[in-house]
Order: C-alpha cells, then structure tokens, then sequence
C-alpha cells in the first residue's frame, strides 16, 4: 500500500479488500509481477493506493483488458477489481466469456448491490426493494428485474477453476475474506485457471447506513440473497 | 511463400485480407483479436489458422467491444497487437480506440469498409471516412489513418501501421474497403525483418526493480487533463509535420484535379489516362495518410494558375469532399461525384462525371 490518503468514504468495504489485496500480493511475493486492472466506479483510483502495477479499463471492458495483459505475458499474475455496475452490468458479457475460456486470471468482485461512483442508483444486484437514485420506490422485479447472483451464475459455466463468495460483515468475513483471495491468487500462481471472488461489501453512503449498520446489513439482508460459500473449488463444482 | 532461390516466388497471389494478416504476423504482431464480420472474415480466419503457428495469441473475442479491449490490455502489456472488422463493428470499437488514443497506447485496427448506415451492405464504401478520421469516439483525439488501394498496399501499410504506432504511440487505422479486402493481387511479401519495436519503458509488465506505473486515461487532478490533451495535440502536430503523405499523377500541367483515395483513388489513375488520351489534361491527388490530411499540398495544387476546377470522387456522399474544399479555401471549384450505394465506380462513370463538369464549366463561362 501507498502512503496516500484513500478517497474512500467512511466506512466503505474498498478500503479493507484493498488492504487484504496488498497483503495477499506481498504473503505470495508476487507484487513485483501483478498486473492489476481497476474498473470504472470508486476503485478506479487503486493504483493511487496499491504498489502494483494498474492499467484503467473502459467500463466494464475490464475482464477483456485483463485477458489482453494475460495472454501477452502469460507468466505475470493479473487481476481485475470491479464492482457491480463495472461486473454485472455493462461488462456481463466480458464477464461470462472470460469465465468461460478459463482465462488464468482473477476475478475480485465487489458487490455492494449500488453504484457509488456516480451516486447510488440502481445495479444488477441491488436487493428487491432496495432504495436507489433510479428505483426511489424501492427495486421492483415486475419492471426492473431481481438481484442477479454472479457466483451462482459462472458457476453453471464449465471452465473456472475456483469461484467464492465472501461477506465483509464482521472480523470472521474479513479473515474469510482474506483466505479467499490467498486461494484465487496461488490458484493463478500454480496455472490452474480462472478465479472468481465475489465480496459481500458495505457501501454506508449509498445504503444510507451507519458504517456499523451497513456491516450488518452486508451479513444480514445481502448475504440472505447472496449465500457466502465456495461456489467451486479446484475446478468442481461444491455443493452448498 | 517458403523462401527459394527464385525471386519471382516471394510474389504470391493473395486476397487484400490475407495480405493484411500475413503483414501483421510479418511485422511482429503477438496478439490478433477479432470478431466475425463480412467482408473482413478472410483475415480472421488467416490469423486463427497462422498466429498459433507463430506461437502467437489468436482469440475470437465475443464481441468487437471485448476485442479491441484485448487489443488495449495486449498494448498495455507491452506487445504488438491488432484487430480487424467492418464499418458496424467498427463502430462498436470506438468506444476503445478513444480509450487507446487517451491511454497512448499503440494499436493496429483494419477497417474494410462496407455500406452504411446501419447494417447497409456487404458491398465496398468509403463511408467511414468521417468516423475514421474525425475522432470517432468521444473527446479530442486522432489516430493515423491510412488508405490502401491494392493488395500490395494493404500488405505494406499494414506492416508501416505496426511501426508508426509504436512510435508515436497511437492507434492506427488501414482504412480500406470490401473490393480491396476481398480481391486477389500479386504481392510481394516482406523479407526482411521489421526493424524492432522501440522500448516502452511505459508498458505495464510487473514493478519489478522500478516503481509501481499505471496506464491511465482519466486525469482528475486540477489542471492535469488541459496538459494530458495539450500533449496529445503536440504529438499530434509532430505526426502532422513527420507523416502526412499523397501520390500524385499528372498533377504538373493538369487544368482537372482528381481528387480521391483509396479504390476510387486507383480507378482515377485510370480515368486520368483515358483523360489524356482525349486531351483532357486531367491529373489525380490521392491522399495516402487520410489523417493528416495533405491539406497543405491540395491547397498547393488548387493554387495551380491552370487548374481550373476539382472532382473529389468518393463511394459515398462526399466526406473528404470536406477535407479537400477547407484545404482549397474557396480558390477553386471542388465538384463531388460520389456512390453511396456500395457500387464501386468503373473509370467510365468517373470519366463521365468528369466530362459533365468540364462542359458545364466552359457553358458557365459562355454565359
């Protein structure tokens, strides 16, 4: 990590995946051959934060540039960090198909079920209900669909290799957190394939929360829609 | 395409689509992404059969918006890299040739041109002039555009585009069509090694022994993006000066200055002859980068005391038609005869259209 002060808000679940990215990336002793690629939304900035190098991606293209990276220098370890809007929306289908080739890339997804960058409307995986800048009667499946589960999703798909999905809601999740994008990164390290790790995370501004409140919320509300598990492990398929 | 003690066999006969791919391979390109589209298709198919041969990267992407986005990440890695596709893919691709020209990332894309708007025709247009050499993506940028009218030339700007992109770090575009793309010429292929790529201390490829560097095309800082644009229009200025390139034909005593590029560019060099052969002194200027546009050197010519009028002849509605009348400022004539309709012109129609405007200028001066 750099010295610089995060653009974070209070609270926001960014700060603490990129700690545990930081480390991850130092623990491996692969920082100095990571390639790292940051979405459109908050995290566009993580290359003021994080020692490694970050390229910028147009939205949601962000899987597509970090198989561009990959299959150039297959022997670097590449990332890209998205969000909700970046993964699952515009980029579904850079997503999907990335996946599906089994690119040896990993996948950190945060999904704080809204768009925080340009001011809390609605995403793909925002909860029913859910209050947004664009659903201010809250989410509606009749006319604006349901939460879209992306593990569950890339998990019908044959080629990942390791696909799970992480809370930050409490000590616990932010360990498991951690535990998870150790196993994707040595995964990619060890040439084993794709890796997918779906992060349950507070968003306090746009949830319209209390920090303390948006972590209960992410452990509570989102993980009822979003079960936390390994989706898959090594390449099959775990049961739940 | 072995190389024997013949000579005479480095010249093959080959498709303009293929003599693009095989330039690309030739010139060092690591990475192809690509996406279906007719009437590019050949080249595609060229590259997924010959980069793996090569030991080089072939992927069909699953869009054109995923593959020049692998063009981008390939650039940002540091190594040659090209996608081709047709007018309404090209389209979908503009979104990351802006992205590229932002980032300053080197970049080859082929756009073999077919009818527009909308899905149009599979049939030969220049009607992505305007998008090509314009910007067209958002914000202030441009790319090199060169415009190729045969087999040979599609084989050798193809392998000029690596080089200038690399060197000035931007992305360059082979504008050409279906006829070129799709018909079959002798070429002589390259032998000799291209001149290796120059070091990109910018490539992202692990900060290892250096600091941490980040490919960025989003300056928020105060003041940074005023710098970030002033630079690029520097550069942009320094291509200008450096690259800007036209062919010329009978353009020393001529009174009827063609004007036209790429196919249309090669059917006029045959309605000047006929021309001639009539005692028209005709003459053609064919602008070979379209962006830069040699404005410079048309208005040079126009200024010409015995030219007395220009034909810009396009496969569209007149689009360089622009380029050629802001270059000639109003000290000429600039007459258009264009085919939108995926029709390539035969040397007859552009000669008609020729003699129509002479007979109309000399009634002109009758009255």
């Amino acid at each position: 990590m750099t010295d610089a002060a995060m653009h974070y808000c209070a609270g926001c679940g960014h700060s603490i995946v990129h700690k545990l990215l930081a480390e991850v990336l130092d623990e491996l002793e692969i920082r100095e051959r990571t390639i790292g690629v940051a979405p459109v939304g908050c995290a566009v900035f993580a290359y003021f934060y994080l020692k490694c190098d970050i390229s910028e991606a147009a939205h949601g293209r962000t899987p597509a540039v970090a198989t561009g990276i990959k299959r150039a220098l297959p022997d670097r370890i590449v990332f890209s960090y998205q969000g909700d809007g970046d993964l699952a929306a515009i980029g579904l289908t850079e997503t999907i198909h990335t996946a599906n080739r089994g690119e040896p890339i990993t996948v950190i997804f945060i999904n704080n079920t809204v768009y925080g960058m340009t001011g809390g409307q609605m995403a793909p995986t925002t909860l029913v209900g859910q209050v947004t800048t664009t659903s201010p009667a809250g989410r509606h499946p009749a006319t604006m669909g349901c939460p879209l589960r992306m593990c569950e999703l890339l998990n019908t798909l044959e080629q990942p290799y390791y696909i799970e999905r992480v809370a930050l809601d409490s000590h616990a999740g932010v360990v498991a957190t951690k535990k998870a994008l150790l196993t994707a990164f040595q995964s990619q390290v060890a040439g084993k394939g794709y890796s997918f790790v779906e992060v349950l995370s507070p968003c306090p501004t746009y949830l319209r929360l209390s920090p303390q409140k948006a972590m209960q919320h992410v452990g509570r509300e989102m993980a009822a829609q979003f079960p936390v598990r390994i989706f898959r492990n090594e390449g099959v398929p775990v049961r739940a | 395409m072995k190389k024997t003690d013949n000579t005479f066999f480095s010249r093959v006969l080959m498709m303009g689509n293929e003599a693009a791919a095989e330039a690309a391979i030739r010139a060092g390109c690591q990475c192809y992404f690509g996406y279906p589209i007719t009437p590019q298709n050949e080249l595609t198919a060229y590259m997924a059969k010959h980069m793996p041969e090569h030991g080089r990267v072939f992927i069909q992407a699953e869009s054109e918006l995923a593959a020049i986005n692998m063009v981008f990440g390939a650039s940002v890695a540091g190594v040659r890299a090209m996608t081709s596709s047709s007018s309404p893919g090209i389209s979908l691709k503009q979104e990351g040739i802006s992205y590229l020209a932002g980032a300053q990332l080197p970049a080859v894309i082929i756009n073999v041109q077919r009818g527009g708007p909308g899905l149009g025709s599979i049939d030969p247009s220049q009607g992505d002039y305007f998008q090509a050499t314009k910007g067209g993506g958002h914000g202030d940028y441009h790319i090199i555009v060169l415009a190729p009218a045969s087999v040979q030339e599609m084989h050798d700007m193809t392998l000029q585009a690596f080089h200038l992109a690399d060197s000035y770090r931007i992305p360059v575009m082979i504008l050409a069509d279906g006829r070129v793309g799709q018909m079959m010429e002798p070429v002589r292929l390259h032998e000799d090694p291209p001149p290796p790529a120059p070091l990109k201390p910018w490539a992202l490829t692990g900060a290892k022994g250096r600091p941490p560097q980040s490919i960025r095309s989003l300056f928020v800082e105060e003041g940074a993006l005023e710098k970030h644009n002033h630079e690029l229009q520097a550069c942009y200025r320094q291509i200008a000066a450096a690259e800007t390139k036209a062919e010329e034909m009978e353009t020393g005593d001529c009174e009827w200055l063609i004007a036209a590029w790429g196919t249309c560019a090669r059917i006029s060099k045959g309605v000047v002859r006929k021309a001639r052969a009539q005692g028209i002194k005709a003459g053609l200027v064919r602008p070979i980068t379209l962006w830069p546009f040699p404005h410079a050197r048309v208005e040079q010519l126009a200024r010409q005391p015995q030219v007395k009028a220009l034909l810009v002849v396009e496969m569209n509605c007149g689009q360089m038609l622009e380029d050629v009348r802001l270059a000639v400022n109003g000290v000429k004539p600039v007459h258009f005869s264009g085919f939108p309709g995926g029709r390539v012109p035969t040397e007859t129609d552009v000669l008609n259209a020729l003699t129509a405007l002479i007979a109309t200028t000399h009634h002109d001066k009758v009255e």
